[in-house]
């Protein structure tokens, strides 16, 4: 960027006097709706359940693969 | 301001203090003046005090920042967690092997349909696999090396890719043999440094860009015409994501100045920042919900970072992993995340609890890139060893 050091240094405080003013919640509660999020989509994660062989097109079908 | 300055013989008032002096000429906010050598030296030390007492201010916003955060910290996320089942042991193994590219692989991305893979090399080829039969399907040239950036459009009739090129390209993927894919591309961004990530948004009009200029950018596909750009990073940007679509119009990106941002797409504004990493940030990937986001650094942790909380929540490192995480991504509940690191592991951790579950061997030289498939049936990792691998 073409910035000069004061130009990065002024948008950096502009920034940041922004952020201080968010509205922030707490961990409790929003930690808890990660985790709640997490248990409503469990039983459709077929990473975290497995997938039987038959059913998942990346597992092995046996015999040899022709490409 | 006074970056230049050259002795003239020019005898004569002094621009600042009127005295008849020696005059050099200064150069401040683009217009040259003549001041003697003593107004010269106040110039200097009033930029420098300015410079000083900015860093100041930053400083201090930084300490108000970090204690408004802290009020909301009451609980730690694996302490919420704390019921939540642990998770048994997982086997995963690679289940099909991607070899074509004839050097490092640096980015690969999922099509829609859940089976074709685009990825890009250091060797300057683009190539479109069909993952379930490991096939090429299409593969092009271009005309850079180090292609470090390629994304699959919505509709799964294109692809945008870019690299060492400084631009960003639109190949449309055809099935007639006769035409030669190279000659339809479209340049569509132009940035002043490489290109380090690209992603469609929700339609295959729009591409949003990520450039070691510092910069991500907004652009229409059709017309090239840059929409909208953002800027906040003070260095490069190494990777951007965009929020599922549920969520609204935002996207993080990460960068060499170790924060990540969060930015409002519409007004170009950045939302919120985070700097707790202590090197660059690789990659970033939003939590399924919207609600959080994950990085991965060259500070070999990866740190998930809840955005309601406007804090990190979460760090995933253990003593052993010394190398940096390259890529990201979640399951498709967010229970697990997938890291792909330079010591050419991938480590699989438990969101949650912070522990990991898994690790898997195969590549033989560091993981670049890793995505989860859209339908969370499989992941897919490329590697410097030139292979992508596809496990499940």
């Amino acid at each position: 960027q073409d910035m000069t050091e004061k130009e990065l240094l002024k948008m950096e405080l502009d920034q940041l006097k922004k952020e201080v003013k968010n509205e922030r919640q707490m961990i409790s509660k929003t930690g808890k709706e990660l985790k709640e999020y997490i248990e409503s989509m469990a039983g459709e994660d077929p990473l975290l359940k497995g997938v039987p062989e038959d059913k998942n097109p990346f597992k092995e079908k046996g015999g040899c693969m022709i490409s | 301001m006074c970056d230049q300055t050259f002795l003239a013989v020019v005898f004569g008032p002094c621009d600042k203090c009127s005295k008849e002096k020696p005059l050099r000429a200064v150069y401040i906010k683009s217009e040259q003046l003549s001041y003697c050598s003593l107004c010269v030296e106040m110039v200097w030390l009033h930029e420098n005090e300015t410079l000083a007492s900015l860093k100041n201010e930053a400083e201090t916003l930084k300490g108000k920042l970090e204690e408004e955060r802290a009020k909301l910290h009451d609980v730690e996320l694996h302490q919420v967690a704390e019921r939540v089942e642990a998770l048994g042991q997982f086997v995963m193994k690679t289940r099909r092997t991607l070899k074509g590219h004839g050097n490092k692989v640096l980015c690969m991305d999922w099509c829609k349909d859940k089976r074709r893979i685009v990825s890009s090399s250091q060797d300057g080829k683009v190539i479109v696999w069909d993952s379930f039969t490991t096939n090429k399907e299409h593969a092009v040239t271009m005309p850079c090396t180090w292609v470090m950036a390629c994304a699959y459009a919505p509709s799964g009739c294109a692809i945008a890719c870019g690299g060492l090129d400084n631009k960003c390209s639109v190949y449309p993927l055809t099935f007639d043999k006769n035409e030669n894919m190279a000659a339809k591309k479209k340049s569509v961004a132009m940035h002043t440094n490489y290109l380090s990530a690209c992603s469609f948004t929700n339609s295959d009009m729009q591409i949003l860009t990520a450039s070691g200029d510092g910069t991500c950018a907004l652009w229409d596909v059709e017309s090239g015409q840059l929409l909208q750009s953002f800027h906040g990073h003070g260095a490069d940007v190494l990777c951007l994501d965009l929020a599922p679509s549920e969520t609204g119009n935002t996207f993080v990106s990460g960068g060499c100045d170790k924060k990540a941002m969060v930015w409002d797409m519409r007004s170009g504004q950045c939302i919120q920042s985070f700097e707790t990493h202590d090197s660059d940030i690789n990659s970033v990937r939003y939590y399924p919900s919207g609600d959080a986001f994950a990085s991965g650094s060259d500070d070999a942790t990866c740190r998930l970072y809840d955005l309601r909380a406007d804090r990190e929540v979460a760090i995933y490192s253990k003593e052993s992993i010394i190398f940096g995480a390259s890529s990201v991504d979640f399951s498709l509940s967010g229970r697990l995340l997938f890291a792909g690191y330079n010591d050419y592991t991938i480590n699989v951790w438990d969101v949650l609890k912070g522990s990991r579950v898994s690790i898997l061997f195969g590549h033989e030289n560091r993981v670049s890139t890793l995505r989860v498939s859209p339908d969370g049936t499989a992941f897919c990792s490329g590697s410097w060893d030139h292979t992508l691998r596809v496990s499940a």
